[in-house]
């Protein structure tokens, strides 16, 4: 037994059931067609044993209680079609796609790494389980034979290699899809299962049926061999979902996220790959109709759906759809799993995935651009730098501390608060600035820099670093004046969250003066 | 009444509520780290892992040296960090020539005490970071007094039993019994560089015959209050919170300018450093 084959009964309705699991055990009866010619046109066997037809209209398929009506979705069906393959390559990677609901194996030398046959039928059954499916699925010499006791067979088949014909012979005709005009003709026949139509002489069926004749003849008796149309991996992991009413709040659309995110991980688990990046389709209930979309890029791949449906809660918190939504689709970038191994003798650091949780709900409490790690800019321009996306490194910088002295610190102003300075003699000799005043104790400067002339923001400044004594607060003077820009004592100023207490009436500054602005501003205070 | 009838008494009093009130519970050892600065890891025996450390002092009184020396140290090492910015007054140029490792941190940028205070909360509940710093220094200390003191008790709460390094920078010590260990800090003197090289690169640059350069800023440390057991061969002593400060629990410390490390060299060759840079201009 070298071919393994799974088979999706009912495919249209498990389709529909797999993106709603509510619906699973109930009669479904899929429509479809132009409005308001609505017909049925798939439903599954509770639907049939309770009166329904295919070519059924809506109208009167809608009388039958304890039916569910549904409108069939072509989207719904590629997606799950698409997880059915990617089944068949979590198992072998030669694989046919024989048809929308089935899958054909190649399964020879698979046996040294997931065991016996039925071990692997039991793998595929429950693999198909996780996405949602019932499948049937059986193993054969050929894949013909094992095509045909998928559709056949309900659960897992094992057909031994010389027991094709007798375990075939009880099928109907049916399961191998013979063409409308040869089955009625086999019908006329009284040929209904495979067997009787494996008795009759190979050399009369050809002289009437032709070589379709002698080619269902040889699928009776499980005896046709031929190598697999193999099918090109493809890396596409989409999945979608079609609305009757708009939803326009968070929570129900968190639901159908997760529903969605389930499958969409599922599928990534079967394939062995993970997400690194999440895109978000929505179809808005708008006139004239328009789409809305967000792409959720993650740091580290993921597969986790509850991780994954809050990150994109997250989002959507931050930045909801305009309109009510119809249609759902999200896509995700496959690529591999993260691998967590870390150093031994590096420290343990947060978990990536719940760091990336973290950062996005610190993310949507202070805004986007205010988290992150700060990076210098290439410039000279003074306080420069950006804040990029916070990614640890998992390796030990080489960096020498000198532990004797650290690094002064500096706090910035921002943004820089006006200041009035008195010069003498080229250099200041009396600040004030947010309500404080003082007395220039020492100077450093002007230190020039300037830069970007050529752009639209120029600048040139002359940078002092100043130790300043404050006055004491009850003896602020009154009618000192200082200098540029020109200010009066009696100008309000701003209070700000800085001062200078009566303990500590002293402080080191840098200040600066703007040649474009032509006024002194305080850059910060070395603390 | 006898001493083990009143004793049986407290105990059914107390029972549902204290399990064991009579039975003597040690006092948990906490790991500390060093914070890179050799005078408060001799006074404090280093920053606690698990606990909180709040280091207040006025402006200038070398609060984000200290911080930039912790963090300084601890992203060396390969740790994650992050920063909670009460009002955004954090500086990448100076903790980057102070020795952070700037893509080992966390920046959180918050407008108000209400963010910053949300953020720390949020950053401990993730976890992994080695050291987490909510940074209120330039908030006015009337505001930070309105905090409930349940916030900072959950902030205890969060990090006791974490390797992670809780500082709050402050200009008043607010969190009580929550603080492991209170750091109060107040402005030294600074230090000037006034005497310019005889070198033609300088009599250029310094023209005024009072140029100086500001190398660095003294800082006055001492211990208000620590709840940590001592480590053994640890040289420091514990004070309960309130109590006055021994002799030995005060010490000084001073932090460099960048230019203040080469504080010994003639200023033409100062300027002749890392020549072609971008640090020159900080160099100067």
């Amino acid at each position: 037994m070298a071919f393994a084959s799974i088979h999706v009964p009912d495919f249209p309705v498990q389709a529909a059931v797999r993106v709603e699991p509510t619906l699973r055990g109930r009669a479904i009866a899929l429509v479809d067609g132009i409005p308001p010619l609505w017909n049925v046109v798939a439903a599954n066997q509770a639907a049939l044993r309770a009166g329904i037809t295919l070519g059924m209209a809506k109208p009167q398929a809608e009388q039958f209680s304890g039916v569910t009506i549904r409108q069939r979705s072509r989207g719904q069906e590629e997606a799950t079609h698409t997880a059915l393959l990617d089944l068949g390559w979590s198992v072998s990677p030669r694989i046919e796609d024989t048809a929308p609901d089935t899958v054909t194996l190649d399964l020879a030398g698979l046996h040294s790494l997931f065991g016996s046959e039925e071990e692997i039928a039991r793998q595929l059954t429950q693999g198909a389980s996780r996405l949602g499916l019932t499948a049937q699925v059986a193993l054969a010499s050929n894949p013909d034979a094992a095509t045909h006791a998928a559709r056949g067979f309900p659960g897992i088949t094992l057909i031994p290699p010389g027991e094709e014909s007798q375990r075939l012979g009880c099928l109907p005709v049916g399961v191998l899809s013979p063409a409308a005009e040869v089955l009625e003709t086999l019908e006329r026949w009284g040929v209904r299962t495979c067997q009787a139509l494996a008795a009759l002489p190979v050399v009369d069926l050809s002289e009437r049926l032709g070589q379709e004749g002698v080619r269902l003849h040889e699928f009776a008796r499980g005896a046709r061999s031929r190598s697999l149309m193999l099918a090109e991996p493809a890396l596409d992991f989409m999945e979608e979902m079609e609305l009757k009413q708009g939803v326009a709040e968070l929570e129900p659309l968190a639901f159908l996220l997760g529903r969605l995110l389930d499958q969409l991980c599922a599928r990534l688990a079967a394939r062995s790959l993970a997400a690194s990046a999440i895109r978000t389709r929505f179809r808005l209930e708008t006139s004239p109709p328009s789409t809305y979309e967000k792409v959720l890029s993650l740091p580290v791949p993921m597969r986790d759906s509850k991780m994954l449906l809050k990150l994109l809660r997250l989002q959507l918190q931050a930045g909801p759809p305009p309109a009510p939504i119809l249609k759902l689709v999200l896509t995700a970038d496959p690529t591999r799993p993260r691998v967590t191994r870390g150093g031994l003798f590096l420290p343990r650091g947060p978990d990536p995935e719940k760091l990336e949780l973290t950062i996005a709900r610190l993310a949507n409490l202070v805004g986007d651009g205010n988290i992150g790690s700060p990076e210098l800019a290439d410039t000279h321009r003074p306080g420069e730098f950006r804040v990029r996306r916070f990614l640890p490194p998992r390796a030990a910088a080489n960096r020498q501390k000198n532990e004797t002295s650290p690094g002064a610190g500096f706090r910035m102003f921002r943004p820089a608060p006006q200041a009035n300075v008195v010069l003498c003699d080229g250099r200041p000799a009396r600040v004030s600035f947010r309500g404080l005043r003082g007395d220039v104790a020492a100077a450093s400067g002007p230190w020039r820099t300037s830069g970007d002339w050529w752009r639209e923001e120029p600048w040139q400044q002359d940078e002092w670093d100043l130790e300043i004594h404050f006055d004491v607060p009850s003896k602020t003077s009154s009618g000192a004046s200082f200098g540029r820009p020109k200010q009066t004592s009696n100008a309000p100023f701003y209070e700000g969250p800085h001062r200078a207490p009566a303990s500590s009436p002293h402080g080191l500054y840098r200040f600066y003066y703007d040649e474009r602005l032509q006024g002194w501003f305080v850059r910060g205070a070395y603390d | 009444m006898t001493l083990t009838a009143l004793r049986s008494k407290l105990e059914s009093a107390l029972a549902g509520r204290v399990p064991a009130p009579f039975t003597y519970r040690d006092r948990k050892v906490m790991e500390t780290v060093s914070a890179g600065i050799p005078t408060v890891d001799s006074l404090a025996g280093g920053l606690p892992r698990g606990g909180l450390t709040e280091i207040c002092g006025p402006p200038c009184s070398g609060r984000t040296s200290l911080l930039f020396s912790a963090l300084a140290l601890r992203t060396g090492e390969a740790e994650a960090c992050a920063l909670v910015d009460g009002r955004d007054g954090f500086d990448p140029h100076a903790a980057e020539a102070a020795g952070v490792e700037l893509k080992q941190l966390l920046w959180v940028r918050c407008r108000n005490i209400d963010q910053a205070l949300r953020a720390t909360d949020l950053l401990l509940q993730g976890g992994g970071f080695g050291l987490i710093a909510l940074d209120l220094s330039d908030i006015p200390p009337e505001t930070i007094r309105h905090v409930p003191l349940n916030v900072w008790f959950r902030f205890r709460r969060a990090v006791e039993d974490s390797p992670t390094v809780l500082m709050l920078l402050e200009q008043e010590s607010n969190a009580k019994t929550c603080a492991s260990l209170v750091l109060r800090l107040d402005a030294g003197r600074a230090r000037w560089s006034m005497t310019p090289a005889p070198d033609i690169h300088a009599t250029r640059l310094f023209r005024h015959p009072a140029a100086c350069l500001l190398d660095g800023i003294e800082a006055r440390a001492e211990v208000l209050s620590s709840r940590m057991q001592p480590a053994i061969g640890a040289v420091r002593t514990i004070a309960g919170p309130g109590a006055m400060a021994a002799p030995d629990q005060t010490g000084m410390f001073a932090s460099k300018t960048l230019w203040g490390y080469f504080s010994g060299v003639p200023i033409g060759l100062k300027g002749e450093f890392k020549s072609g840079s971008k640090d020159e201009s900080k160099v100067r």
